[in-house]
């Protein structure tokens, strides 16, 4: 049959994404200057708002008394901004090096290829959590939610870090260009920054303001988040942070998976 | 002498200038990052002028405050930006055999990064103003103010010029950029100095910035305080980093 050659049996298809998923991973610890900032600068902005916020938490109606136990969810969400950067650089390095199109010569799936740049950033999203959870609990956040409530965190963390790095592997496939895909930073700091990460919404004074963090989807995820570290299970905040990451992450997916095929066919 | 060694301060100015108003794509995002941080801070954050202590009469001219030092400042590390890719592609090289005094190039991108602070205070006052900040200083307090602003733009761009020097290359962006983003969020940003709390307390009393930071509140608010100590701060760090710049300049000629 014409090309049956060309084309790998579903078995094969593990085989591949567990190849390129090692690959992945292995890039990633091989380049402590790319991920070290990521896994820090969080880390940096926790320290910094928690001492110079902390006088928010006599606000009346402020939904905790530690201000680090309220802003420690931003730090999940800003870490899984940064894996955008991360999976969408990767890919663009690739692309720029000629490696993607020696790839495309080979029987290799597309959905294998963005399954394994995924791999190791879900892998680098389990690590942060993990670590900004100790150091959470270390300087005093309580984690209402318990163990059980850490599955939890680590399985919405990890739709999280699918969903942005498929927004950097779409820059970094229609681009073609890690430059490119760097200057993606500042939207995505300003979809940070405009959302609930400070304050909750209810205690943002201005209308303009509030209204931008209410029709963030970046909000709606850092309050899942944040619910685990306060409430414990809040079913409303967790729906809503899931249904958000799930859409963001299938969108992603679907849209990167287009582009490689357009990318691929050139 | 001197007529000449300004002359080569002017034409490096006027380049640096130059280049920069005629790429959109570098100038924009260094105008909108400084509006960004005071959308985001005044607008997000003014309950935060309801807690208990906190006591200055308006959050947006709170917030004002720390955009006016940190536009400046990294307007300072932004001219470092260009010093080394001037180095990185061999325009450095030839500046340098063309002047007679090569601290001419130096004090020219200062020229450069100051007189490109004027647009920027002009765009963040403007929008400041729209957005409702009162004033309460006076004119000559406004002036001790956007001096601070000028000052950790001087000592930005000399610590920037002296990390570019050495390494001439822009892969030594983000250790220019960093720094000083640092020491800026080490300072009392979102709440007066009196409602920190925990390890940034004392980072914060030992950050010369903070100096800055409080005088440039007291003068807006009318009411100064601490000039002596952010002037003296401001001017010691300008002597410490200009000693650095130098040193960057001598790396500089030794490479060639």
């Amino acid at each position: 049959m014409p090309g049956a050659a060309t084309l790998p049996s579903r078995s094969v298809l593990p085989i591949q994404v567990a190849a390129m998923a090692a690959r992945s991973v292995t890039r990633l610890l091989r380049q402590p200057a790319a991920i070290v900032p990521s896994v820090i600068f969080p880390l940096f902005l926790l320290a910094v708002n928690a001492g110079g916020l902390n006088s928010a938490v006599d606000i009346p109606g402020f939904p905790t008394d530690s201000y680090i136990t309220f802003a420690i969810a931003f730090t999940f969400i800003q870490a899984a901004i940064f894996s955008t950067m991360n999976a969408g650089q990767g890919l663009a390095q690739d692309i720029e090096n000629g490696f993607f199109s020696r790839l495309v010569l080979t029987p290799m799936r597309p959905s294998a290829l963005m399954a394994g740049q995924l791999a190791g950033l879900v892998l680098l999203g389990q690590f942060q959590a993990l670590l900004y959870l100790a150091v959470g609990l270390a300087a005093g956040a309580h984690f209402a939610a318990g163990i059980a409530g850490y599955f939890v965190l680590a399985l919405l963390v990890s739709i999280i870090s699918i969903g942005f790095g498929g927004l950097g592997l779409i820059m970094a496939i229609r681009t073609g260009s890690g430059e490119a895909v760097q200057g993606m930073f500042p939207i995505m700091f300003v979809l940070l920054f405009f959302s609930s990460m400070a304050l909750p919404r209810n205690l943002i004074e201005q209308d303009w303001y509030r209204f931008l963090a209410t029709i963030n989807p970046v909000s709606y995820l850092i309050e899942a988040i944040r619910s685990l570290f306060i409430t414990g299970w809040n079913g409303e905040a967790l729906a809503l942070g899931f249904g958000v990451a799930i859409v963001l992450a299938v969108l992603s997916i679907f849209f990167a998976a287009r582009s490689l095929k357009g990318r691929m066919l050139k | 002498m001197m007529a000449g060694y300004f002359a080569s301060a002017w034409a490096v100015s006027w380049r640096y200038l130059h280049n920069l108003y005629t790429k959109p794509a570098v100038f924009i995002p260094s105008l909108l990052f400084p509006l960004f941080f005071l959308a985001a801070f005044a607008g997000g954050l003014s309950a935060v002028s309801d807690a208990p202590g906190f006591n200055y009469y308006d959050f947006t001219a709170f917030q004002f405050c720390f955009v006016l030092i940190q536009a400046s400042a990294l307007a300072g590390v932004f001219a470092g930006f260009s010093i080394a890719s001037d180095f990185e592609l061999g325009m450095g090289r030839r500046m340098m055999l063309a002047t007679t005094h090569r601290s001419a190039i130096v004090v020219g991108y200062g020229f450069g990064a100051a007189l490109r602070l004027i647009v920027t205070w002009t765009v963040i006052t403007a929008v400041a103003l729209l957005a409702g900040m009162s004033v309460k200083g006076s004119g000559i307090d406004l002036v001790g103010m956007y001096s601070l602003g000028l000052l950790a733009n001087i000592a930005a761009l000399l610590f920037s010029s002296g990390i570019a020097l050495r390494f001439r290359s822009l892969q030594a962006g983000p250790l220019m950029q960093m720094p000083v983003f640092i020491t800026l969020f080490l300072a009392p940003v979102y709440v007066p100095q009196n409602l920190l709390t925990g390890w940034i307390e004392p980072a914060a009393s030992v950050n010369p910035v903070t100096a800055s930071m409080n005088a440039a509140r007291s003068l807006m608010a009318g009411d100064p305080s601490g000039i002596l100590l952010a002037y003296g701060a401001a001017f010691g760090l300008i002597v410490v980093m200009g000693f650095w710049a130098i040193g960057g300049l001598r790396s500089a000629e030794t490479a060639g």
